[in-house]
């Protein structure tokens, strides 16, 4: 091990981490390219892609009509021969669209033609609820690419995972789904100078402790944070797991941690059935049962299609208060009137 | 980069001849509320009264009103999320369209639904769809339904199904005309082109941006009106209907107006070129018409004055109406989710436990 020098850094948005991350690979490797609905003239319904059509020109920065099924596989067609398309989807939701290239295609090409092409091919998208958009537009459907083998998943939950995770996979030979969230867009962290490259398929332990193990990812990541704060205060050790990956899974890191805490909840944004924390649950099940003190937990959304109105939609969410009350119920404490 | 303004060639003006007085009263007072209803729904978004998406019909009310005049009763009215104005004239009270846009339990779907999926079925607006061309397939199978429980016939009901310009590039457009072309169904697409997909225009957006001419691949009549002219939109839609009842054949029509404001109450439209922008203020329908309906002595300025005042009222009791409706019950929360009982269905909040150990 050598010593590394520390790079600088600055405190800067999600979103403006993804925007330079955007604007360096551009920069740097001329195969980049961008395609996305309302990117280039609109700079991105969010934002992310502010000032690189007047950087980059439009052979750089596509604009698409609103044909997710057509662009998603022209970006699969042109990394077929080696470019390396970033595919912009205005949101998870209207992936959906595209799914048959994704799914059909874009994960099934390497292995059925025995590695004679590769799809280096990112597909950024926000997912989350909790901003009324209503049932159609707020969904976590990530694990429903979790699920495919031939897909990488990542979906970082600070400024500085964004950088690094992006150029992982605009520089990675296979088909990423690059999961970003709404509410995170505007978060502000540190984000280390120069090139970052995160390695795809390692969680972090974002937060040590001994009492419990709190896995999560992108935005739950911030809210699993904010309560083992919360709970430190009261005198409990909380570790928090950042999966940043959904596929391939750091299954060791997860273990590790549970064995050294004896508990475990996992925290997410989708639906409990079937979803990520399923997955998460049936490895510590596997991995380290003789080590569990308590059955493992999950803390998701209520399983309807998230509704319009204020108060059916924050009911309907896992909060911070959820969690906190669910850690404690593992922990077998009593809880505070806060959580109720 | 400036958008190319759209030119097209502006209607004389002229006393509308032939129409009775009151019908084209009618007309004005239908646009005037539509105007005051978006407005107002503009000015509640900002005051955080409404949350999450909300499109608003500024500039297309000749279209809503034409479009309106032309349905019947007995027809079904599928539409994307541009839907407001289109669920008053389909005669929602402004109290419960409003309720919904403020996630009330007395809107439209109890506040489930929100400004982008309006649905009452009742009147037969089915909706109200938040993605882009999701309306179309079910639309396509609605006039399927339409076919197959009555005959064609002056009285048979039909399906106007209500897209925007940029949905005509997505595959579900293409699939289902080619669908409705195939099993002659009683159903009419209408385009209602204001120039502009969000940011992008019809120009930056389709390969072949004269819009209507799509219908020939799917041998369909392609019809193009201007979507100002609210006696026109309601003609061309009665006629396409006519067809789409009678002869089972399905219409695309595309009826070009102008969105006044940005894509969404949030979008401030920076990327439109000061031309466009003029362009469609100086085609903005309501004061048109206004003036149009004074000109030909249909209306005095009086009259008009009062028909505005009348409709900012109605808007304003349907706004205190939503503000003093109370919240959707939690206990409601998984209400609606299956039509039949079904054993075992998840009913667990955040956080509670799925399982009891046995």
């Amino acid at each position: 091990m050598t010593d590394k020098v520390v790079p600088a850094t600055r405190t800067i948005t999600y979103r403006q981490a993804l925007n330079e991350t955007l604007r360096y690979e551009l920069e740097h490797d001329e195969k980049v390219f961008l395609i996305g609905e309302e990117i280039g003239v609109f700079e991105g319904s969010y934002k992310i892609t502010a000032g690189l059509l007047e950087d980059f020109g439009p052979d750089r920065v596509l604009d698409a009509p609103i044909a997710e099924e057509g662009f998603v596989g022209a970006a699969l067609g042109a990394a077929m021969l080696g470019m390396r398309p970033v595919v912009e989807i205005m949101t998870i939701n209207f992936s959906l669209i595209a799914i048959d290239q994704i799914v059909n295609h874009a994960a099934k090409m390497r292995s059925m033609f025995a590695g004679q092409v590769s799809i280096p091919l990112v597909i950024r998208m926000p997912g989350g609820g909790g901003q009324q958009l209503a049932a159609t537009h707020s969904q976590n459907l990530e694990v429903w690419y979790a699920h495919i083998p031939g897909l990488k998943v990542v979906a970082p939950s600070t400024p500085a995972d964004a950088k690094a995770l992006l150029t992982a996979a605009i520089r990675d030979d296979d088909p990423v789904i690059f999961l970003e969230n709404l509410s995170l867009y505007s978060a502000k962290g540190e984000v280390p100078d120069g090139e970052q490259i995160a390695e795809i398929g390692k969680a972090a332990v974002v937060k040590t402790g001994t009492d419990l193990t709190i896995v999560s990812y992108s935005r739950g990541t911030t809210t699993a944070l904010e309560v083992a704060h919360q709970l430190e205060a009261e005198g409990l050790s909380i570790e928090v797991v950042d999966l940043r990956s959904l596929r391939p899974l750091d299954r060791d890191t997860i273990c590790a941690s549970v064995r050294k805490t004896g508990h475990a909840v996992v925290f997410e944004d989708d639906w409990l059935s079937y979803g990520i924390g399923a997955e998460i649950s049936a490895t510590i099940g596997e991995g380290v049962f003789d080590f569990l003190d308590a059955p493992v937990r999950r803390v998701a959304a209520a399983e309807v299609p998230l509704p319009y109105a204020k108060a059916l939609e924050r009911a309907a969410l896992p909060s911070a208060a959820d969690l906190a009350r669910v850690v404690r119920e593992v922990l077998n404490i009593s809880s505070t009137p806060n959580d109720k | 980069m400036a958008a190319k303004a759209r030119t097209r060639p502006k209607a004389e003006v002229e006393a509308p001849g032939g129409e009775p007085a009151d019908t084209l009263r009618g007309y004005y007072e239908q646009m005037s509320l539509v105007r005051a209803f978006e407005l107002r729904s503009s000015e509640m978004y900002a005051r955080a009264k409404i949350g999450g998406y909300c499109h608003l019909n500024l500039g297309e009310e000749a279209t809503v009103v034409g479009l309106m005049a032309a349905i019947e009763a007995r027809d079904y009215l599928f539409t994307g999320y541009r839907d407001h104005g289109y669920a008053l004239l389909r005669g929602l009270s402004p109290e419960r369209v409003m309720a919904e846009l403020f996630g009330k339990v007395t809107g439209v779907s109890g506040g489930r639904g929100g400004s982008m999926h309006l649905f009452d079925a009742e009147t037969r607006l089915f909706g109200g769809y938040g993605i882009v061309g999701g309306q179309i397939p079910p639309a396509t199978g609605a006039a399927l339904a339409l076919k197959y429980q009555a005959a064609a016939g002056p009285d048979a009901a039909a399906v106007m199904c209500l897209l925007g310009d940029g949905t005509t590039n997505i595959g579900a457009f293409h699939e289902s005309l080619n669908l409705a072309g195939l099993w002659k169904l009683p159903i009419v697409y209408v385009i209602v082109n204001n120039g502009l997909g969000m940011g992008t225009t019809v120009e930056k957006a389709s390969a072949e941006p004269d819009l209507y001419k799509r219908a020939a691949s799917y041998r369909m009549p392609g019809v193009r009106v201007d979507g100002d002219d609210v006696l026109a939109v309601r003609d061309a839609a009665r006629d396409a209907l006519k067809q789409a009842r009678e002869q089972r054949q399905p219409v695309l029509l595309e009826v070009m107006c102008y969105r006044l404001r940005g894509h969404s109450v949030v979008d401030p439209a920076r990327y439109r070129s000061p031309e466009d922008t003029t362009i469609a203020q100086e085609s903005d329908p309501v004061p048109s018409f206004r003036a149009e309906l004074i000109a030909a002595g249909v209306l005095s300025e009086a009259d008009a004055a009062t028909i505005d005042e009348t409709c900012d009222a109605r808007v304003s009791e349907a706004v205190t109406f939503a503000d003093e409706s109370p919240e959707p019950d939690v206990d409601d929360l998984f209400a609606y989710v299956y039509a039949s009982k079904v054993a075992n269905a998840p009913s667990a909040l955040p956080g509670e436990p799925v399982m009891d150990a046995l």
